[in-house]
């Protein structure tokens, strides 16, 4: 593999590792800040169904992606991943609560506009619409899922200490599927640009099982996702644990299996299958953030309490994040288009 | 390196024996209720016979039992980092449960130290707010334990050892009002009424607690 193709590569790899960094700790964050899980084994289940639900399930939400921009050159791939991964830096840095997915979105937007190649309205439309469906639906299903588990626990009479067990139990398989969930779906902002313009060849192996270019390509991602857990995430996971949800365990559980459940069904092809062989609408399969799903379920189980304790900033700051941050990245992803294609001499796209 | 496996065991052991040392140490409150019952009416009867002093000599075993329980269960919540969101009430909670047990043993001490002399025309009376401080207590023990298993049933509990406390105030007061009103000496009524305010003050703890209680069970709602 040339030099420059692994250097272009790294503009994924480092949106991957910053995915890690910042994602990991919405799936684990409250129960390594509460200290319920050690970081230690949050890191290593969250790092292994990271990379499952990557190489899994990831194919789903690319394909989305890939029909909003068919980005068909390295370094335009690579000028996406580096402007989204910037814009993203910089609204952390503002604390609004952001997602790679918005800022994905808006690059490969820029390069369409750059390129003069055609945005497909009706992607778009699907791809906006989940972003404001996401955080409602994981508000919805934490709702539920909240008056559920507050009844089963206040009919079974359980131990305190226990109900403390059962609950980091809860936690772990909750931010396993978390993970793996965050894998699926998240993936294709880390590796969807790359997937057209695979440096990778299919690997037959013992004719038994295919390891496609683009499963190789989302393991790479899913490793650099991991590195992003193992070097960054804890102190993000303290953070999220101590500041941004002051809530129980028991509650903490809901909120990462709501999210959870909703990162999966933007994912899930074969629920989308399902529904559709049923004739029913299903769910498009796009990636969405699961920051603003964790708030979302937060929001949700807050307004079950009564809602004096929702912080409808953040709520707010979660639609200033939908405009702004695509917005931002555009206009980055166009300028570092210019410069790579006028400057570097760079071919950014191909007729 | 992680094993999952071992994990889960270790989590689920100690929790069992967390919960077995925290049921025996409501146990031992409750038991040593019991005690002091008997050795106030052993004292009455007797004073400070070889049974009185055997009985103090067990109350003493519990204290001391307690307390190695209260350490371990300390030790415990703090290595395995467990119930990281109410360990510090259940501390605390346990803590006054052991100044509960401590102001027992220091009532059945204060009996055997200074001999208090009680006329038989007081004795049914202090019996009987005895046997309405340990309800208090045991009723604390309900609570204690509804705490820890249902803590919807914590604000009925606490209710009764409310109701008790105000029951041992009324008889507190009466017992008080009619030693000054006797023809004892100042000094003697001065002593009694120290022993009746000693025991009564059990109770007043017992309602803390029990006020603590609510307020836990409130926080440890989902």
């Amino acid at each position: 593999m040339e030099l420059t193709i692994i250097l272009f590569l790294f503009g994924g790899l480092f949106l991957g590792w910053s995915l890690g960094a910042n994602d990991a700790a919405n799936v684990f964050g409250t129960a390594v800040g509460t200290r319920m899980v050690n970081f230690k084994t949050a890191a290593i289940i969250c790092s292994i169904f990271v990379i499952l639900g990557a190489v899994i399930s990831g194919s789903g939400t690319t394909e989305t992606i890939g029909k909003l921009g068919a980005i068909n050159a390295l370094p335009g791939a690579f000028a996406c991943c580096v402007s989204a991964g910037f814009s993203v830096y910089v609204m952390t840095k503002l604390g609004i609560p952001v997602s790679t997915t918005q800022a994905i979105v808006g690059a490969i937007i820029g390069w369409n506009i750059f390129t003069g190649s055609e945005t497909d309205s009706g992607i778009l439309t699907t791809i906006l619409t989940t972003w404001v469906l996401c955080p409602i639906l994981a508000g919805l299903i934490a709702m539920g899922l909240y008056v559920v588990v507050k009844r089963i626990i206040a009919h079974s009479k359980i131990h305190i200490l226990r109900l403390d067990a059962y609950t980091r139990l809860a936690l772990l398989l909750a931010g396993a599927f978390g993970a793996y969930s965050l894998g699926a779906n998240n993936i294709a902002n880390v590796m969807g640009v790359f997937v057209n313009i695979s440096p990778f060849t299919d690997i037959n192996i013992f004719n038994f099982l295919i390891f496609s270019s683009t499963q190789q390509l989302f393991l790479l991602g899913g490793i650099a996702i991991a590195f992003g857990v193992f070097t960054y995430s804890k102190k993000v996971m303290f953070t999220v644990g101590n500041d941004l949800l002051k809530i129980s365990p028991m509650s903490a559980f809901i909120v990462v299996l709501s999210h959870s459940i909703v990162l999966f069904l933007f994912a899930s092809q074969g629920i989308s299958n399902f529904l559709i062989s049923m004739s029913l609408p299903s769910l498009p399969l796009v990636p969405v953030s699961s920051s603003q799903a964790i708030i979302g379920g937060v929001i949700g189980i807050g307004l079950l309490k009564g809602g004096k304790e929702v912080k409808w900033s953040i709520a707010g700051k979660i639609s200033i994040g939908w405009i702004t941050l695509p917005l931002l990245t555009l206009i980055i992803s166009i300028c570092l288009l210019y410069i790579l294609k006028n400057i570097f001499n760079l071919s950014v796209f191909i007729n | 390196m992680f094993n999952l496996k071992n994990t889960k065991i270790s989590m689920f052991s100690d929790t069992k024996k967390l919960e077995k040392d925290i049921d025996e140490f409501v146990n031992i409150l409750s038991e040593v209720g019991l005690a002091f019952k008997s050795i106030v009416k052993r004292y009455l009867s007797h004073s400070t016979d070889e049974n009185f002093e055997s009985m103090l000599e067990k109350v003493t075993e519990m204290e001391s039992r307690a307390d190695t329980i209260t350490k371990e269960i300390e030790h415990t919540l703090y290595e395995e980092t467990l119930i990281p969101d109410a360990r510090s009430d259940v501390l605390r909670l346990l803590e006054h449960l052991d100044e509960l047990i401590g102001m027992y043993q220091g009532n059945c001490y204060h009996f055997s130290i200074q001999k208090p002399q009680f006329p038989d025309e007081f004795h049914d009376d202090l019996i009987s707010l005895t046997e309405t401080v340990v309800d208090c207590v045991e009723s604390l023990c309900l609570t204690v334990r509804s705490f820890f298993r249902d803590a919807r049933s914590v604000r009925d509990n606490a209710h009764k050892v409310t109701y008790h406390e105000k029951e041992s105030d009324i008889k507190f007061s009466s017992i008080a009002r009619r030693i000054f009103n006797s023809d004892l000496t100042l000094d003697r009524k001065m002593h009694l009424r120290y022993f009746v305010e000693k025991i009564d003050r059990i109770s007043d703890q017992a309602e803390d607690i029990a006020d603590e209680l609510i307020i836990y069970s409130i926080k440890r709602s989902v």
